[in-house]
């Protein structure tokens, strides 16, 4: 049953693909398709990578409400990128060549997001509403900390760091797409390899030494991998906020098991149908230049009290 | 066997475990009882190596725990977990396929598949293999966990106060659930109890525990007696023998 559901789901993320690269084309087809093509590339990338990400951040916190976003992620993105532009200048920073600058940020990011979430399931364990708190406590620190950089900063580099500090998905070149589809490519198949033993760690540190899994070691690798996943998507387009925990929520209204040979492509696949699906609505159908993770946001953040108010109190 | 030798463990600082030696003997119940408090549960997850080793040695036969290989002392020895609510999108038969994982990896054989089916009705959850677990009562929740352990084929097979919750069908259930896996399947079970009377009804040998040592361990009609229990739990409550049963009137 749930298997077919997902060959519904590949179905409407071809027509999508096909609507997105197709439709409004007029002139050189060739170079329309392969300039379309780079940016699809990147929706998928991006798409795929933070779907893969919070299904893994749910299984090793046991939560559906939790992603690497909320935990306060994308106040640390913000934050390397200003202590970045802070220590090397906004001159050298837009001079940087595009891959340098994408390895310094999300390498950066990579060691901060590693310390960050090891830092909050070590302490927290898996009281939920003390890690949401711990989380929404280290966001607001690292804005506070962000503002006052922001303010120290003169204005030319503060325009600098505006530029980058959203989701944007114009102007994504192709060595860098490269480099960020091997750099994913490596953590998405790990995660993929380690599918059955997700499945294990998702029922709880007992029953998964039980069953010969270290939950220690699993939880660590699961780290490592979530943060390879989102610091690269991120580094590359921008933050983008609830995206995950939208399309992992409705993934799991489509495909309600706990399996990650079915969740994790469900998860991916759903993804990718709501980022190109939205961005070929938004930019075919209503030829509007309102940014697709305003919208994101707005939806995800609604399914997030939706499932922070409806959760039973245990 | 299971083989503890000069076993110290603290938490916080304080004592709770102080110069355990213990020999368990292959085949039969073994109950851990004691006052809360006395390191009944602590020494269960030591062995179950759900907790570090800080000090001393556990062998269960010729494994030793925190050296060997995690996965092969998963196809020796299985933790009952405590009734957990982690997966209720599990169907019953999903559960107890978990318990081949550590032979399997993630790929099940026939053979899994046939030891799964095997588990289902050897436990008569066959009906209700396909339900899902947050359907179930506390008591068939508890009783598919068992199937899983079943599945697991461990000779040595833990339990931790299972019968928190449980009503007294459900309680005498998995007592005798446990008896016949002890008796028919050659298992060897360690388990947690709280409510003597449990104890000594079921179990074929008793380890009794106060703060952090071992006061008594020997047969069950042995071990239970008013002056244990004033020494152990400070209490004196009466033990009457009726027949082969013993009794304490609470």
């Amino acid at each position: 049953m749930y298997p077919k559901r997902l060959w519904w789901l590949l179905a409407l993320l071809g027509l999508c693909i096909a609507l997105y690269l197709g439709l409004g084309a007029r002139g050189n087809w060739g170079f329309v398709l392969s300039f379309r093509a780079n940016k699809l590339i990147a929706l998928l990338l991006v798409a795929v990578s933070v779907s893969t990400a919070t299904v893994l951040f749910q299984t090793i916190t046991r939560n559906h409400i939790l992603t690497p976003s909320v935990m306060g992620f994308d106040a640390l993105y913000l934050l390397t990128l200003t202590v970045l532009i802070f220590v090397l200048g906004g001159q050298t920073f837009t001079q940087l060549p595009e891959i340098a600058q994408f390895l310094v940020n999300s390498l950066l990011l990579m060691g901060a997001a590693l310390a960050l979430f090891g830092t909050l399931l070590r302490r927290g364990g898996h009281d939920l509403f003390r890690m949401i708190l711990t989380g929404i406590i280290f966001a607001g620190l690292f804005r506070s900390v962000s503002s006052f950089l922001q303010r120290v900063i003169d204005p030319n580099e503060f325009m600098v760091l505006q530029a980058n500090a959203f989701a944007r998905f114009g102007r994504v070149d192709t060595p860098l797409l490269t480099l960020a589809a091997l750099l994913t490519g490596g953590a998405l198949i790990a995660a993929w390899r380690m599918r059955h033993r997700l499945d294990v760690l998702s029922l709880g540190d007992e029953s998964a030494v039980n069953l010969g899994e270290d939950p220690k070691r699993g939880m660590f690798q699961v780290l490592v991998l979530v943060s390879i996943l989102v610091s690269v998507s991120t580094a590359l387009v921008g933050p983008m906020a609830f995206l995950g925990l939208l399309v992992v929520s409705v993934a799991r209204q489509i495909t309600p098991v706990m399996f990650h040979s079915i969740m994790l492509p469900s998860a991916g696949l759903v993804s990718a149908i709501t980022l190109v699906g939205g961005q070929m609505v938004l930019e075919r159908a209503l030829r509007s230049s309102t940014p697709l993770v305003v919208i994101v946001d707005v939806l995800g953040g609604l399914v997030f009290l939706i499932l922070l108010l409806r959760r039973k109190p245990r | 066997m299971i083989t503890i030798r000069d076993l110290n463990h603290d938490r916080d600082g304080k004592p709770t475990l102080r110069e355990i030696d213990l020999t368990l003997q292959s085949g039969g119940i073994t109950a851990l009882i004691g006052p809360n408090g006395a390191g009944k549960s602590t020494l269960l997850s030591l062995i179950a190596r759900l907790i570090p080793l800080q000090h001393g040695q556990i062998m269960v036969d010729d494994l030793q725990i925190g050296a060997c290989a995690n996965d092969a002392l998963a196809r020796r020895l299985a933790i009952l977990p405590q009734t957990s609510d982690a997966a209720p999108l599990l169907t019953v038969r999903e559960l107890v396929s978990f318990g081949r994982y550590p032979y399997h990896k993630g790929r099940p054989s026939a053979e899994d598949r046939e030891r799964v089916e095997a588990a289902l009705a050897t436990f008569d959850l066959a009906p209700l293999a396909e339900r899902r677990l947050d359907t179930l009562s506390g008591g068939q929740r508890q009783r598919a966990q068992v199937a899983m352990t079943f599945a697991q084929e461990t000779d040595y097979i833990l339990l931790d106060e299972p019968l928190n919750n449980l009503d007294i069908a459900a309680s005498r259930g998995l007592m005798h659930t446990l008896q016949d896996l002890a008796r028919t399947h050659d298992r060897t079970i360690v388990i947690v109890l709280h409510d003597i009377n449990y104890a000594a009804a079921y179990a074929d040998q008793i380890v009794a525990m106060k703060d952090g040592r071992i006061t008594h361990h020997g047969a069950a009609r042995e071990v239970v007696t008013d002056a244990m229990l004033s020494e152990v739990y400070g209490t004196s409550a009466r033990v009457h023998r009726i027949g082969d049963t013993v009794v304490v009137a609470v």
